[in-house]
């Protein structure tokens, strides 16, 4: 059964078997898995949207599109679990996150230290004038 | 490889004159002696502040006296707190040509800008008799530092980096990585790798200090384009960071300046000791590089997943980068492409490997693409250190 992270095929145009099979034949896998305890994997070419991502022998559509370095979901995580990647936590999950799913700011918090963004930034001075 | 000798024993890669200014008020009057001289390793370093510093005259004089120096003008205005008579007489100790230019006193601008450059020729005539020896690998001192990181940094440039530090390490060279701040996460494994019993619980000072650091400014060593690039925390980014420094035991802690005693591999601690005052510990990279520097790196090992361009006065910056798209890029502004890695162009052995050739080459003389485009940043911040503990240095 695909994960709820999946969206309807009817509504991936451009979709052909033929493109995706031979994709998955002629290129290096997408995604890399740096240490077997890992619960995200790594994107290693920049993957546009309704492109097929290959995980666990199930195929993910990508629904926004994801960078070269980005994370996507191993498997589904619960809120509040931790984030495994190159064998060792990176944070929490502060949402649930679907197999194949985006994982970045909006969904995982480091333990440590807060992230800073420019969108962040911008808002802080907008509020001090 | 030969290598210029210096009477403290050192051997540089490079026989360059520095000019320095001791206070921003005299930085317009040192870049003008410098430019007729631009392209012939003379090159610019100072210190903006008008009010003195124990960290400020201890990078200086590390600066001046760093191994790839040959010469020194020192350009004062006059009125500022530099104690500049005290590092005239300890550069002049080593037997480098080293003057003092006072703005004030040679009558302005133009007069100081004219007898600069005159001073410049002649030292250069009596660099050339500087005597030219055998380099040995193990003559290097290398160090190593990231820079707009993005999410690839951490799975080719900088594990490649480490393949290379282990060679560096292996055969008697001096290694150094840095940045403690961007090492928070990793600090029990990296104790793990303490080659004496003392050390473990002093590296794990050193994060703590650069956790507690941090948390008193708000957030951590993490610009916006890190989380653009993919990263998307602090642990995250320092985990990627952390494969610098390969797999070598580590052998000491040092602080800005402090020049590693033998071979081996060392963690720069460059956060400030005490009550936060300072700000931004790292508040740009060029200030990190000249920190390595400063400690004697004859070269900088510069990873970079986004794209940085920087180099830098006195030692050549090796850029390593990490991201196959920025190197399409910025490829003129890259010394190794590391990023083929993920496009199944290279292993991370071929590319370490690739890395320690090119120290060798950049070592031996060949420009790296930061000095052939002319790069010679320097930054000196204010900044306040305590010595480093018993335990942090081999013995």
């Amino acid at each position: 059964m695909l994960s709820p992270a999946v969206p309807d095929l009817n509504e991936v145009d451009e979709w052909s078997l033929e493109r995706n099979l031979f994709l998955m034949k002629n290129t290096p896998p997408q995604l890399l898995r740096l240490h077997s305890a890992d619960n995200v994997l790594t994107v290693i070419a920049t993957m546009e949207p309704k492109e097929l991502l290959e995980i666990e022998g199930m195929q993910v559509p990508v629904r926004n599109r994801l960078p070269i370095g980005h994370k996507v979901a191993a498997r589904a995580i619960g809120v509040g679990e931790k984030i495994i990647k190159y064998g060792v936590p990176i944070g929490s999950a502060t949402a649930e996150i679907a197999l194949g799913e985006h994982v970045h700011t909006h969904n995982l918090k480091s333990d440590y230290l807060p992230t800073f963004e420019r969108e962040t930034q911008s808002r802080f001075f907008e509020e001090k004038i | 490889m030969k290598g210029y000798l210096r009477s403290d024993g050192r051997k540089g890669i490079r026989n360059v004159v520095a000019v320095v200014y001791l206070v921003e008020c005299a930085h317009h009057v040192a870049r003008e002696i410098v430019l007729p001289f631009r392209e012939q390793q003379v090159h610019l370093i100072g210190f903006s502040g008008c009010y003195p510093n124990a960290y400020a005259y201890r990078m200086l004089q590390r600066l001046c006296t760093h191994p790839n120096v040959g010469a020194t003008l020192l350009v004062s205005l006059g009125c500022e707190g530099f104690n500049r008579s005290a590092l005239l007489d300890e550069i002049r100790a080593t037997g480098r040509p080293a003057d003092l230019l006072v703005i004030q006193q040679e009558g302005g601008t133009r007069r100081s800008i004219d007898q600069g450059r005159r001073w410049i020729e002649s030292a250069k005539e009596q660099m050339e008799r500087t005597p030219i020896v055998d380099f040995f690998v193990s003559d290097l001192v290398v160090g190593t530092v990231c820079g707009g990181s993005d999410a690839t940094s951490g799975i080719t440039a900088n594990p490649a980096v480490g393949l290379a530090f282990d060679r560096f390490v292996a055969e008697g060279a001096a290694a150094i990585f840095e940045e403690s701040g961007e090492l928070i996460g990793c600090e029990q494994v990296m104790a793990g790798r303490a080659a004496r019993a003392a050390l473990a619980p002093e590296l794990l000072r050193c994060v703590d200090k650069a956790a507690r650091y941090y948390t008193a400014l708000g957030h951590g060593s993490f610009a916006p384009g890190n989380a653009e690039g993919g990263l998307s925390t602090q642990e995250e980014k320092s985990m990627g960071a952390y494969c610098k420094s390969g797999n070598s035991p580590i052998s000491g802690i040092l602080k800005p300046g402090d020049v590693p005693p033998q071979g081996g591999l060392y963690l720069l601690d460059v956060v400030p000791d005490g009550e936060v005052r300072w700000g931004f510990p790292n508040i740009n990279d060029v200030q990190e590089i000249g920190e390595l520097i400063a400690c004697g790196c004859h070269v900088t090992l510069f990873t970079t997943g986004r794209g940085s361009v920087v180099g830098s006065a006195i030692s050549p910056v090796i850029k390593i980068c990490a991201n196959p798209e920025t190197y399409r890029r910025l490829s003129e502004d890259m010394d190794v492409n590391a990023g083929r890695i993920l496009e199944g162009g290279a292993t991370l052995e071929e590319v370490g490997a690739e890395i320690f050739e090119k120290v060798v080459r950049v070592a031996s003389g060949e420009p790296s693409a930061s000095e052939a485009l002319g790069h010679q940043e320097c930054a000196v911040v204010y900044k306040s250190f305590e010595p480093v503990g018993p335990g942090c240095l081999p013995v």
